[in-house]
């Protein structure tokens, strides 16, 4: 068993953040006097705040931990989930989404389908976002369990409660603030932590050259090598998996549509802020492959027989190499940063939660009318709540051992078939009231009977070799097709249903569909335009430039 | 146009508070200086079991000046551009200095 060998030392530096993390949370009371104090930051947050806190609330300890295990599994390729499989939807949601997000004041994603569509399709994209935060949160909690377990000897339970404990603290108390403030903070810590490792790993191995080396499998280098249509190799299948289910379909399902991410750019303090929040969270994003793939390729290059049966998993492989190289002290960061990163990926959740609860669901379906005082305590209420389900869940999320593969399965239900409905939404005048629900629940259907009959299909095995016990199927490659299906089965419906009901009067649309203004919206020459350099257009085309250049030097 | 729920009770609705909100640089660069110093301090201690550990770099001096100028850059960068919320027109007219964003 993996235990790391923490002193005093380490402690102090784990002292202090944590003690930094409830002081975030206490001086961030100050500023909420309003519901949308706290949860929505009073759309008060520069730009760069807010876009740190967009890939900090993605960059939780799963991911950091599940993507070194890729890394350590399928190699390079796993790059695909960083540049094809983000960048161009956080691009798309600064330049193209958040005009109509931001500029028509709704407060959430599923406020914006009430407004744009109807109670139905409203309450079907609220609650089952509302179920999938709470279970989001409920995972993260379990595996920063897990981890302290492992590292620290504590025991599950103890771990559960007092990491819950903590962001329960700073986000009652410092609502959206807390979170989002807590989130930056992270971002450099977890930076801190990561570097040193990926620098010792490389200088041990002999640098990159010799890392490929030493694992001596050249297509473990390439991220499109063995993508062919009709005869894949690729450890994530074909190219057209990859760049239409991961890319498209998932990608701009994730980053476009999911409240716990644009959530951080509604709380920018104006339209020009919001758009380049997730601009500027897209430069982060590409360099992150490199803390969190080179320390899966390291593992692999210097532990021994790791990610076999007698060796650690490949889930272990950050920690592993924390183990290997990093003296007390810097031990210390890597651990602080580790454990932030678990607390900010369940904050995140529940801070979206909360938002989407008190005014999609309560204010709007249960106690309308009241003073906004009282939906600020509704809003403190809901985040308790939202806390000890998500503890709950966490027991839930023990009977599954592939963490990374489970929320990767509600992100393929939930996720898939919502970019479909959004972008007819936003582009499509026609589109009709009824037409929002029936495309979700079709899409939302389609990618759960994939998930089902995909299991059949030879083509999901490697070499199409049919294994009746399922055990050699493609997960990644099965989950990409059936957020193409869900897609597909959402926009047919959606336009099918449209032709045969009544669309909404253009009036209503007013300042939520492309082509609709709204007649209430502030003259445009009387917003302060941004300087060149902020412009969205210029720092999105620099973002999906530098992409370009390296998915073409790994290629 | 769909009314926006929140402005239902527009006569006695508190203000918002957000502009009290303290900068999140001020915390960055204590934190990072603070651990930069620890960091740097222990740097001169490490033991020799330990650098051989970590492939001979001594690391934690190393992260500890890095982490010690991050530091020091959010503090210079707070110091040179404080944060100024949005006013009401009439304090924003009265205030020293122009408003930049």
């Amino acid at each position: 068993m993996l235990r790391l060998d923490v002193n005093f030392f380490d402690y102090t530096i784990l002292a202090v953040y944590f003690a930094l993390v409830i002081a975030i949370g206490v001086m961030a009371r100050r500023a909420i006097a309003t519901s949308e104090d706290f949860l929505l930051s009073g759309r008060s947050l520069p730009a760069w705040v807010t876009g740190l806190a967009f890939i900090s609330a993605n960059l939780g300890a799963i991911e950091i931990l599940g993507m070194a295990a890729n890394g350590a599994q399928y190699g390079v390729s796993t790059v695909h989930f960083y540049w094809i499989g983000a960048v161009p939807a956080m691009v798309f949601l600064g330049i193209v989404m958040m005009p109509f997000y931001y500029g028509s004041r709704v407060r959430s994603v599923p406020e914006f389908l009430r407004r744009r569509f109807n109670a139905p399709t409203h309450l079907f994209n609220a609650w089952s976002f509302a179920a999938a935060a709470v279970l989001t949160a409920g995972v993260n909690l379990y595996a920063l369990a897990l981890v302290i377990h492992a590292l620290i000897g504590w025991p599950t339970w103890l771990s559960i409660v007092v990491s819950a404990g903590f962001v329960l603290a700073y986000i009652t108390l410092g609502g959206l603030s807390g979170a989002i403030y807590n989130e930056v903070l992270q971002f450099f810590v977890i930076i801190a932590g990561l570097v040193p490792l990926v620098v010792i790993g490389l200088n041990d191995v002999g640098g990159w050259s010799g890392l490929q080396r030493k694992i001596n499998k050249p297509e473990f280098f390439n991220s499109w090598s063995g993508t062919h249509l009709g005869h894949w190799t690729n450890p994530l299948g074909d190219w057209f998996g990859i760049v239409m289910g991961l890319g498209f379909v998932l990608s701009f399902g994730y980053w476009t549509t999911n409240f716990a991410e644009v959530q951080r750019a509604l709380s920018a303090k104006d339209l020009s802020a919001g758009q380049r929040t997730p601009l500027i969270g897209s430069f982060p994003k590409i360099f992150i492959p490199g803390l969190t793939i080179v320390p899966g390729l390291i593992a692999i290059a210097v532990l021994p027989k790791f990610g076999s049966a007698k060796g650690l998993a490949y889930n272990d492989a950050i920690p592993a190499l924390m183990n290997k190289y990093l003296p007390n002290g810097t031990l210390g960061i890597a651990l602080a940063g580790l454990l932030a990163a678990f607390m900010a990926g369940m904050a995140a959740n529940v801070s979206s939660f909360n938002t989407v609860f008190t005014y999609d669901i309560w204010q709007t379906y249960f106690v309308k009318d009241r003073p906004d005082r009282y939906y600020l305590t509704v809003g403190r209420v809901v985040t308790v709540v939202g806390i000890v389900i998500g503890i709950g869940t966490a027991f839930i999320a023990s009977g599954y051992t592939n963490i990374m593969n489970y929320i990767q399965l509600l992100f393929s239900y939930f996720n898939a078939p919502l970019f479909a409905t959004f972008i007819i939404a936003m582009f499509w005048k026609r589109a009709s009231p009824w037409a929002g629900v029936s495309g979700l629940t079709a899409g939302t259907l389609g990618a759960f009977l994939m998930h089902i009959f995909g299991f059949n299909i030879a083509y999901f095995y490697p070499g199409g070799h049919y294994d009746p016990t399922h055990a050699t199927i493609n997960v990644q490659m099965l989950n990409f097709y059936g957020a193409i299906v869900a897609f597909v089965a959402d926009a047919v419906v959606t336009v099918a249903v449209s032709l045969v009901t009544k669309p909404k009067p253009v009036a209503e649309l007013a300042g939520l569909v492309y082509g609709v203004p709204d007649p209430d919206a502030p003259d445009p020459a009387s917003i302060p335009k941004p300087k060149w350099w902020a412009s969205p257009k210029i720092l999105g085309a620099i973002s999906i430039g530098i992409t370009a250049v390296l998915s073409i030097i790994f290629v | 146009m769909a009314e926006n729920p929140s402005k239902d009770n527009s006569a006695d609705a508190p203000k918002s508070a957000a502009a009290q909100l303290f900068d999140i640089r001020l915390l960055i660069g204590a934190l990072f200086v603070l651990y930069g110093v620890m960091l740097t301090i222990a740097g001169f201690v490490t033991s020799g079991k330990q650098l051989t550990k970590a492939s001979d770099i001594n690391i934690n001096l190393w992260l500890g000046l890095a982490m010690l100028l991050v530091g020091l850059l959010f503090l210079l960068w707070l110091k040179l551009n404080p944060l100024r919320h949005e006013r009401e027109p009439d304090e924003a007219e009265s205030g020293r200095e122009p408003r930049r964003h």
